[in-house]
């Protein structure tokens, strides 16, 4: 690298708006611009799902109502998961950083649909609007858990009908911006960007899109009916009209297990991409990563009864989709053998990045473990609805996707913004962040094993010390989170500025501008070699 | 956003296919539940299916296709240079989205004066299998009506752009996207006119 140090941050594409002001972020076509309004917009959303999750862990610190009464106590873990799912773990990381980076890995200057992409984002915000208001509004916050399993659903009075409308436009916002980026991936690609060239994180941002655009209409038409079921009657799920409450789980879970997979496979993809960098080494098995993204996305699709090994199906069908979901671990397995062996005699390079990548292999590895005891009919038996699936999905989606959002924010926001955060700081909140997670998670998990149901307000004085434990572990938490913050951006607002490419990175993102210019590139790159060929970077 | 025009109609086509098949899955849970409560109740769906009027769900399907037909005209004409008739072809489609939504509306009517409408007193003491068929009905019906509302939307829209001369025998592509979205909403109704209105008979 040539370049020497600036002292001084060229304004890049937030030197140039159509609008004045806010409105030129609101009404900004801008893929960057979007991908940053996003950003903060889950931030936002994150802390209150993260306040949430304290209040309930509060509320299990004794046994009894300890500082909310049970109704409030329903509405607050039914809030804490709409929010986690649906407006921060969802479109975390496609939207966020796969609007921030994607079209940038490809060499385009935009998305395929710039206006388009627009309007998702309005979608999004008015799909997060009305689930909040859903809230305040009504009967009251919905209490059916974030899944709106009938017949509950379909008679409880509380305001499950609006925050039905705010998931159908959220689901709308996610298609939208899946189709938009597959256009993307097929059509804007750079001269010379061969589809064995495309960085693994736009590839696994290609292999999620098609999840979102063939899957999230399921879900579409489940609170759709869901909806009509509430306010006209039509009573498709309701047994006393001849419908069946277990096809709402179907349909329910044909989209919903599906959508875990849009939630950690653009995970996967930042991992993949964070660890060649920080290594050193090209991507070991590039071929066999992308081929597992495909295969997850495909496999993933036909898993989605095994929520519902208790729910009264047949035997045959138990066995059958326990079978499928045992073929998921096997491209799960071999994305994180391929990651080990990448960094196997790797020049290591300890940054934050690399440690929340590292992070998300280990509480994914555990998190996926515990979850073939769930994916085995015999043993989900007996810890179906207890706090060991709370435990299992928090390693999953919190130790996989969360740490991989994190892992993104300290990889790519420092390009973004063009400023560096203090990396002895970033790594202290790591750790803090880790010991806290292990101690509230894994508490869970033994006191699932014990026999603590899930989602219960309640529990028998057996329980106490652990459930304290947990409680104790979401403030080391908590703390770790806010100190990962505030030293971020304090960082990206304040910190020094580092030049084009501060981690050594072959892919195109680092060969632009910190911060890129409007429209990414001066003149249309020409892509001479792979993403992870250092060499022929002049990286190394 | 520095008079950058890159206009790539290959990719605005793949994106309106893409598009097209959400559609067609979101209809797909629809007919999913279609199957599945068919082959719970198959006695009691053809006892129900027989009170449809064939007539209604026959006249509509042939409305349905000459709409198509005007949409598919209206791009060749365009494409050679007759707005005029561009115009006329494509308010002939929202005519017949018109009569279509006029003749669901007095097939809805007749269905609601015999009392049979979702959460009806009349509808309760019908068997199981019954009630299932005339819920699925009416939604399935209904979502495909809202389908025809949109798309006619879209197609005054389009018309409105080529007025502007926004869309020309250049510059088509709008139209033709408008023209696959209208071709679609036929599609799901050659589904279910045979589901509901022929096979039960």
């Amino acid at each position: 690298m040539s370049e020497t140090t600036p002292t001084a941050v060229d304004r890049g594409f937030f030197g140039e708006a159509n609008y004045p002001g806010i409105l030129g972020w609101i009404f900004s076509t801008d893929h960057k611009r979007i991908g940053l309004l996003y950003f903060w917009c889950i931030v936002v959303f994150f802390s209150v799902g993260v306040l949430l999750g304290l209040l309930i862990r509060l509320e299990l610190f004794a046994p009894g109502e300890t500082i909310m009464t049970a109704q409030t106590y329903n509405a607050a873990f039914t809030l804490h998961g709409v929010i986690m799912i649906f407006l921060f773990i969802i479109p975390g990381i496609p939207a966020a950083f796969g609007n921030l980076i994607m079209p940038i890995q490809l060499g385009a200057r935009d998305v395929a649909f710039p206006k388009l992409n627009l309007m998702s984002w309005w979608l999004y915000v008015i799909g997060a609007a009305l689930a909040l208001t859903s809230l305040f509004t009504g009967g009251g916050p919905p209490d059916t858990g974030w899944t709106f399993y009938v017949p509950f659903s379909a008679q409880t009075s509380t305001n499950v009908s609006l925050a039905a409308v705010a998931v159908f436009i959220l689901g709308f916002s996610s298609i939208l911006t899946g189709l938009n980026f597959v256009t993307t991936i097929h059509r804007l690609r750079a001269e010379g960007m061969t589809w064995m060239r495309i960085p693994l994180f736009t590839w696994s941002l290609y292999a999620t899109a098609w999840i979102q655009i063939l899957a999230t209409p399921v879900i579409g038409i489940t609170v759709a009916l869901l909806f009509v079921e509430r306010i006209v009657g039509t009573g498709l799920f309701d047994p006393t009209q001849g419908g069946d409450p277990i096809m709402f789980q179907h349909l329910f879970w044909i989209y919903s297990h599906p959508a875990v997979y849009i939630m950690i496979l653009p995970g996967m993809g930042v991992v993949s991409d964070i660890i060649p960098v920080f290594a050193r080494k090209p991507a070991f098995g590039y071929k066999a990563i992308v081929v597992s993204s495909l295969a997850i996305a495909f496999a993933g699709s036909l898993v989605w009864a095994h929520h519902m090994y208790t729910s009264g199906m047949s035997d045959m069908a138990v066995l059958v989709f326990s079978f499928l979901t045992f073929i998921v671990a096997i491209p799960s397995a071999i994305k994180v053998f391929n990651w080990l062996a990448t960094l196997y005699q790797g020049s290591i390079l300890l940054d934050p990045p690399l440690l929340y990548a590292l992070s998300f292999i280990l509480l994914f590895t555990i998190g996926g473990l515990t979850g073939l005891v769930l994916g085995a009919a015999a043993t989900d038996v007996h810890v179906h609805d207890t706090y060991f699936v709370v435990g299992h999905f928090h390693f999953v989606m919190f130790g996989g996707t969360g740490m991989a959002f994190f892992a993104a924010m300290h990889y790519w926001l420092p390009k973004i913004y063009g400023r560096m955060y203090d990396k002895v700081v970033a790594t202290v909140a790591w750790g803090v962040i880790l010991i806290g997670f292990c101690v509230l998670y894994i508490s869970m998990k033994v006191v699932g094993m014990q026999g603590m149901p899930r989602r219960y307000y309640d529990y028998i004085p057996e329980f106490t010390g652990i459930n304290q434990l947990a409680t104790v572990g979401s403030w080391i938490l908590a703390f770790g989170l806010l100190l990962m913050f505030v030293n971020l951006f304090r960082g990206i607002f304040k910190g020094e500025p580092f030049g084009s490419n501060p981690w050594g990175g072959a892919t195109l993102e680092w060969q632009v501008p910190s911060p890129p210019p409007t429209e990414n590139f001066d003149d249309d790159p020409v892509v001479t070699h792979g993403p992870y060929d250092y060499k022929k970077a002049g990286i190394l | 956003m520095s008079g950058h025009v890159h206009k790539d109609y290959t990719g605005a086509k793949f994106g309106m296919w893409l598009f097209l098949f959400t559609e067609l899955i979101l209809f797909g849970g629809l007919f999913i539940l279609y199957a599945v409560y068919l082959a719970r109740y198959p006695q009691e769906f053809v006892s129900a299916g027989t009170e449809l009027d064939v007539r209604f769900g026959a006249g509509n399907t042939l409305v349905l296709l000459t709409s198509s037909l005007f949409v598919a005209m209206s791009i060749t004409a365009l494409r050679r240079g007759a707005k005029g008739l561009t115009q006329c072809l494509l308010a002939g489609t929202i005519v017949s989205a018109a009569i279509f939504m006029i003749n669901k509306y007095f097939e809805w009517s007749a269905k609601i004066n015999h009392g049979i409408y979702p959460g009806s007193e009349h509808l309760k003491e019908l068997a199981p299998g019954e009630m299932v068929f005339f819920n699925i009905y009416y939604v399935t019906t209904g979502l495909h009506g809202l389908h025809v509302v949109i798309g006619a939307l879209l197609i005054l829209w389009t018309m409105l752009m080529i007025a502007r001369g926004k869309v020309t025998g250049e510059d088509w592509v709008l139209l033709e996207n408008a023209g696959l979205y209208w071709h679609l909403v036929d599609l799901i109704w050659i589904f279910i006119f045979p589901l509901y209105y022929l096979i039960l008979h």
